[in-house]
């Protein structure tokens, strides 16, 4: 299996391949996508929204030779945070990428006028998108290339909304209409390059190394991908089974974590919105098919018996970040939001938490109506679907500053206690204990996928020593390292032992042993975190929002003494990295 | 005969497993060989099917091949030598479910309904069946297989 690097200039409008056999040891995915972030961001100082500022967009070796790896990790400098952003999506992008024959492909410069790029195996294209450039709507600019372009079930459509091109530092890049680069701003990235959206057709295959036992291995981890609990978890209910659960154990955040109990939980939960299912669809080359889409049927107000009816796909994430953080209480109202957001492409998440701090501050009195246009309140929808035109069009200085993300708006406002962010990213929706809040701080994305620390509270009795805490939280994203290297999707990881994984690694050509892999993932965490210290990341400024310690998570209120000595602890790795 | 039938296309979820299975008779990673296509309906929020050789008795494909690498089997269906095979494209732009494809190396690649994905279709779209010339599939009501 070939190792090509695509790199695209958008400044200079070429396109140049590179076999990078050298980069071999770091399989594709986060470990090769650090390396070209190294080499291609020459200023780690530079503005994130400046034409210096690089996206790696990168597959690996499983995706086209295995079930249930087609995650593409996307990297760039984040605009939300300033620091390393990093967000994985599903769809057909990863597969498109290895079927073009490439491993990643690198996005620099910055386009003189509005573009969108189109792959088509080793051919590129730069098109105009000036007739695309202001549609907000990134669903038809998805239907519009879709229609225009050819490649129809072999090709992955990339494309921001018009947060994207408005540079809402939580914009996201949406593909295949329901998989999202979410987090961290990828979207205003696009937007900053002028790229509208980047279309990937992939047509072709590589040979794999040994035929046979390719088969062999491809029939050992199917097998066991659909019968395993992914199937049963992820397929059926999907990631919104967790709903009712976190909210009995008093972990599910309600009106800007105020509670982590809502009355109205219920009324979001995987079984309430499964009576809305329209269709379940999957990622490429992925058996589990946990894309759940529900189907809401609206009247319009002023014609009789004329319908429209809208397709929102959901996931536990968005229920939070959208429905108990903001109060949302219906399961219409909550799916009337989350089509707001996809149309828009904002990350759901950041959107939410922004929204819920900007409404406890409006009820404190440090904002006024003057600012927000609207009367903010919990549970009210219509407010809030204003709010989300404002955060898009900012019409007043404070939404241009709600638009830069909670910890930066909570600067000029004040609030700053319970602007939910860890490490400037919007908090996601566990307040399940120690682990996660810790987990949420040190990982290198601030993500709950970084180290599931939600997970670790949730099977743990007795709570560790910080440090040992710390040690467990880091184990784990070195792991994920590896799999997010691989691009094995997380919901697939039952499947993937480091023994499968080695095993399957050998039809390809790859020789490397289940030690082998687990150092693969130490030094790719290492190299990350070392990136991010470039990158200017301060372990000093770490710190934890109040209403962290003020509100009971599941484990009971978390002991500021506790959470500081974990980080403290934390800090000393960072200097040592 | 065995045949290649699609069951019930409103359960595919486009995941495309079938699409990898086909093109692994080959020893490959990808989807080049695939004689099978998974595809969104027009945009996900419609759905998704596969696009796959329905077998017909005379096959247009066939007929319109000048050089033999595309033939007629007995009960439906075409077998194909890719050594004949010029890539022209006229099997390509013949037929009217769009079930020829495209190859890298400029020639094509079409089902031969040996069913070999049918074991990796894991939501019950595919299946392989003996079905005669003539004979209805139940599933496909008022379509002659």
């Amino acid at each position: 299996m070939k190792l090509d690097v695509l790199t695209i200039d958008l400044s200079k409008y070429e396109a140049t391949t590179e076999e990078r056999e050298d980069l071999k040891e770091w399989l594709g995915g986060a470990g090769l996508a650090t390396q070209l972030m190294k080499e291609d961001l020459s200023s780690p100082g530079c503005d994130p929204l400046s034409e210096e500022n690089v996206i790696v967009l990168a597959s690996g070796p499983f995706t086209s030779a295995y079930p249930a790896a087609p995650k593409c990790v996307s990297m760039f400098k984040s605009p939300l945070t300033g620091n390393l952003g990093e967000s994985h999506a599903g769809g057909r992008t990863a597969t498109c990428i290895s079927n073009a024959g490439y491993r990643a492909v690198v996005i620099k410069g910055k386009s003189k006028k509005p573009v969108y790029v189109v792959i088509d195996d080793d051919k590129v294209y730069f098109r105009d998108a000036g007739a695309l450039w202001g549609i907000g709507n990134s669903l038809i600019t998805g239907r519009i290339i879709a229609e225009n372009e050819k490649g129809r079930g072999l090709r992955s459509i990339l494309r921001i909304g018009g947060a994207g091109e408005k540079l809402v530092r939580y914009a996201g890049v949406t593909t295949e209409t329901y998989r999202h680069f979410g987090r961290l701003g990828l979207g205003a990235v696009f937007g900053s390059k002028n790229l509208k959206a980047l279309m990937i057709k992939g047509t072709k295959s590589s040979k794999v190394h040994d035929r046979r036992s390719h088969r062999e291995m491809y029939d050992k981890i199917y097998k066991k991908a659909v019968e395993s609990d992914a199937m049963s978890k992820y397929h059926l209910l999907g990631t919104a089974v967790n709903v009712n659960s976190l909210n009995e154990m008093g972990a599910l955040p309600t009106e800007n974590l105020q509670r982590t109990s809502f009355e109205n939980a219920e009324k979001l939960s995987g079984e309430k919105l499964a009576e809305s299912i329209g269709q379940r669809i999957a990622c490429n080359h992925c058996p589990i098919a946990c894309i759940h889409i529900a189907n809401l049927r609206e009247q319009y107000r002023d014609e009789p018996y004329f319908y429209k009816t809208i397709k929102i796909s959901y996931d536990y994430e968005l229920i939070f970040a959208l429905g108990s953080m903001l109060g949302i209480g219906s399961k219409d109202d909550l799916l009337k939001m989350i089509h707001k957001v996809e149309l828009y492409g904002m990350d759901a998440m950041s959107t939410g938490v922004a929204l819920a701090w900007a409404t406890e501050a409006f009820e404190k009195g440090l904002i006024s109506k003057d600012e927000t246009k609207v009367n903010l309140k919990f549970g009210d929808r219509d407010a809030y679907l204003k709010a989300i035109d404002h955060i898009l069009d900012q019409p007043t200085e404070f939404y241009s500053h709600l638009a830069k993300g909670v910890e930066k708006c909570s600067d000029v406002y004040g609030g700053e206690e319970f602007a939910l962010a860890f490490g400037g990213n919007e908090m996601p929706g566990y307040h399940t204990g120690y682990a996660a809040a810790v987990g949420h701080s040190i990982g290198l994305r601030h993500s709950h996928l970084d180290n599931a620390g939600y997970s670790m509270d949730q099977s743990i009795e007795e709570y560790p020593a910080p440090s040992k805490l710390v040690d467990d939280l880091m184990e784990e994203e070195q792991l994920r390292q590896m799999l997010s290297s691989l691009v094995i999707c997380f919901f697939g990881r039952g499947v993937y032992s480091p023994e499968i994984i080695s095993d399957a690694l050998k039809p390809l050509g790859y020789d490397l042993s289940v030690e082998e892999l687990e150092e693969l993932g130490r030094s790719i965490y290492f190299e990350k975190l070392k990136l991010k210290k470039d990158l200017g990341f301060k372990a000093e400024d770490m710190k934890i929002p109040k209403r962290i310690l003020e509100t009971e998570s599941s484990q009971g209120k978390l002991d500021k003494e506790y959470l500081d000595q974990a980080l403290e602890y934390f800090k000393k790795i960072v200097k040592k990295a | 005969m065995k045949k290649l039938i699609i069951e019930d296309d409103e359960k595919c979820v486009g995941c495309a497993l079938c699409m990898y299975a086909c093109a692994r008779r080959f020893g490959e990673a990808g989807v080049d060989s695939s004689g099978i296509l998974a595809v969104s309906k027009s945009g996900f929020e419609r759905g998704a099917t596969v696009i796959v050789c329905r077998a017909c008795e005379e096959p247009i494909c066939a007929e319109v091949c000048s050089t033999d690498a595309l033939k007629a089997r007995d009960q439906g269906g075409v077998k194909y030598d890719e050594d004949n095979c010029i890539g022209c494209e006229n099997c390509i732009y013949a037929c009217p479910v769009g079930a020829v494809f495209k190859r890298s190396d400029g020639k094509i690649s079409v089902c031969v309904h040996c069913g070999y994905c049918v074991d990796y279709c894991p939501h019950g779209v595919l299946s392989y069946k003996d079905i005669e010339p003539g004979e209805k599939d139940e599933n496909d009501p008022g379509v002659e297989t």
